[in-house]
């Protein structure tokens, strides 16, 4: 079998596997909609989560980004992790024993105010809409490259399937496709790392491979790469080249956006008791890590074969994998200095680099860089597929429940009976899936670099006014509503100036204190904690069924 | 007696400051402090037995291990306290 028809097999086995599972699931209540019931088991959620939390960025971009960034690619390893533990110590058992569906219900409940719960509720659908973009790219570019349908086209076909399990099945629908989304793209990612770590490093274990010994040169591989790359011009693979304290902001705003995106908490409301939420955390970073330990390996094997089978070759010996994606558009070589030669080489070589490489190839072409056999190809092209719509579903939910409990429910239509408002929900996500459509065929900038954006929003607004709603009893609705707004100003300000406004003046010396746009998000939170706080203790103390709430939801068992 | 159940409850509350407190200190010092700030020094020995440079494998692969048992060690921490306290929810709702 060719590579395509194996792509086309192993796609719409997929797909078939999803669909079937959303019929098996439908959501016949709210409760089944918008919190599966609240009877997933912690596993399950774990693995659900990790589905839903990586997306085309993660397992499309990730890795190649990092290839490219060598040390600063640590930011997103550390940063898209490491808010898992504070998602475990200081979110996801709190809101589970509140027992709420969606993350402006907690803000409306606790803040006691239809203003807190409608700023919430904006919040919340911009920071998905602006994630959800990046995801539907994915899928097109992934149905353009590996089944040459029209990338547009690949979107529809991504949105009739989201269509098909998120509309019918709700989150109940949603997570049982996101398990089998799962294994479908955590084996497809593995498979080929292995197969390259064998080839690379001689040991099976990417892990380990990566702090191995190199088997072409004999050397250890990462000195071999920084070996390779100080030749090239470029800067030693494990230095990096942001500063110190930019990197310690974006790996902030990233922490602490991964723990306020909405999508991500909503998970922890599935699960039936508080120690549930808790050690469901523990598992969906165990299905994350899996993957995010192999991506430096990958992207350092990866580079390694790129700088070793291209550099200095000559044009009319390329491999065929070279010309396939030129043809892409995502690879692109110009012979500037006319000698027939590739030359990739980085800012401090005397010549001038001829070849531009998208990050997302690094996993999309690593199975032809590495000769592996047909049927890896198409396995993964359904993980990325897999990757990118888990996600889509998981954001498309949050949008529909804010629209129809939030808005509908809690606000507007308090009235609306049971029936009409799973209704609502339904038209919502319908809604909100077309819309997703509408992004994917314009889509703005590149997957991963808006998909950060997401996180700075998310850690400026959300994160701060959820802790202090959890830890400080005292904090007040104006210190909570004024706390959100000037964060998600302040961040979303920065972000537009320097990346759609005045995208030539973003660079180190205009930035604040050399914070990048991308790093803004730990800045719009400290003033969000800081605006928060101080206006609480200038404004009357929040009402007593409040403060006994709060008290409530710090035990899982009120003792009678 | 709510006045015991609140006292008893603050106690829990304070336990449960203290346990994510120190989690979360090795969380930035493995993270922020050994990743980032300490990466240099750190990136002339390497991992033992390895040719991983510390502060980068820290950075790209250590962190996130420790993250993984740092949540577990919470879960163990808090079943126990919970149990202590009889705020347990094993012996149902």
């Amino acid at each position: 079998m060719t590579a395509q028809q194996w792509t086309l097999a192993l796609v719409v086995a997929s797909f078939a596997l999803y669909i079937g599972i959303a019929i098996r699931s439908r959501a016949s209540t709210t409760k089944e909609f918008y919190v599966a019931g609240t009877g997933v088991s912690p596993l399950a959620n774990g693995m659900a989560t990790a589905a839903d939390w990586m997306s085309a960025a993660s397992f499309l971009g990730m890795a190649g980004l990092i290839s490219f960034m060598g040390y600063d690619g640590s930011v997103y390893l550390m940063g898209w992790t490491g808010g898992y533990v504070l998602l475990a110590l200081l979110l996801a058992p709190y809101l589970r024993k509140f027992g709420a569906f969606t993350v402006p219900d907690f803000v409306g409940d606790r803040y006691y105010s239809q203003t807190a719960r409608i700023v919430a509720v904006v919040c919340a659908i911009f920071i998905s809409f602006t994630y959800v973009a990046g995801q539907m790219r994915g899928v097109g570019i992934v149905f353009g490259r590996f089944l040459e349908v029209d990338i547009d086209v690949g979107v529809y076909i991504g949105m009739a399937v989201v269509f098909f399990y998120a509309v019918l099945g709700g989150m109940k629908g949603i997570t049982y496709t996101q398990v089998a989304q799962y294994c479908v793209l955590i084996f497809a990612y593995l498979v080929p790392a292995i197969f390259l770590s064998i080839m690379v490093t001689g040991n099976p274990i990417p892990q380990l491979g990566l702090g191995g010994v190199d088997l072409a040169s004999g050397t250890p591989l990462l000195e071999r790469l920084n070996g390779l790359n100080t030749e090239l011009g470029f800067t030693e693979y494990t230095s990096g080249t942001k500063s110190m304290l930019d990197v310690f902001f974006i790996t902030t705003a990233l922490m602490v956006g991964t723990a306020g995106l909405p999508h991500v908490i909503i998970r922890f409301y599935t699960v039936p008791r508080v120690r549930d939420a808790r050690v469901s955390v523990g598992w969906a970073l165990v299905f994350i890590a899996l993957l995010y330990t192999t991506a430096p390996a990958i992207a350092v094997f990866a580079r390694t074969n790129l700088i070793n089978s291209i550099s200095e070759t000559p044009y009319s010996e390329v491999p065929e994998w070279f010309t396939t994606w030129e043809d892409t558009g995502l690879l692109r070589f110009e012979d500037l200095n006319g000698d027939g030669r590739i030359q990739f080489v980085g800012p401090n070589s005397p010549m001038e680099n001829e070849l531009t490489v998208d990050n997302d190839i690094i996993v999309l072409a690593n199975p032809e860089i590495a000769e592996l056999p047909n049927w890896v190809i198409g396995l993964v092209a359904a993980g990325g597929l897999a990757a990118a719509l888990s996600t889509a579903a998981g954001l498309l939910l949050v949008v529909s429940s804010a629209v129809s409990h939030d808005l509908l429910k809690r606000s507007l239509m308090p009235e609306i009976s049971e029936r009409g408002e799973l209704l609502a929900a339904r038209l919502a996500a319908a809604a909100a899936v077309l819309f997703a459509g509408y992004l994917g065929t314009h889509p703005p900038g590149y997957v991963a670099q808006v998909v950060a954006f997401a996180f700075g929003l998310a850690a400026s607004s959300f994160f701060p006014i959820i802790i202090l709603g959890i830890f400080s009893r005292r904090t007040t609705r104006e210190g909570a509503i004024l706390g959100m707004i000037s964060g998600i100003a302040l961040t979303g300000a920065y972000i537009v100036w320097f990346t759609l406004m005045h995208p030539e003046l973003s660079n180190t010396d205009n930035w604040w204190f050399g914070i990048s746009p991308q790093g803004i998000g730990t800045v719009g939170m400290l003033l969000n904690f800081a605006v928060t706080m101080t206006v609480s203790r200038f404004t009357p103390e929040p009402p007593e069924h409040v403060q006994r709430m709060v008290d409530s939801i710090r035990v899982p068992r009120s003792v009678a | 007696m709510p006045e015991d159940t609140t006292a008893r409850h603050k106690e829990y509350w304070r336990r449960n400051i203290r346990y994510v407190g120190m989690l979360l200190a090795v969380w930035f010092l493995v993270s922020f402090g050994f990743g980032i700030l300490l990466v240099e020094p750190l990136n002339s020995v390497n991992l033992p037995g390895t040719a991983y440079p510390l502060g980068f494998w820290f950075a790209q692969q250590g962190a996130i291990y420790v993250f993984v048992v740092l949540i577990f060690v919470y879960v163990k921490l808090m079943n126990g306290l919970d149990q202590e306290f009889g705020v347990s929810e094993e012996d149902g709702a």
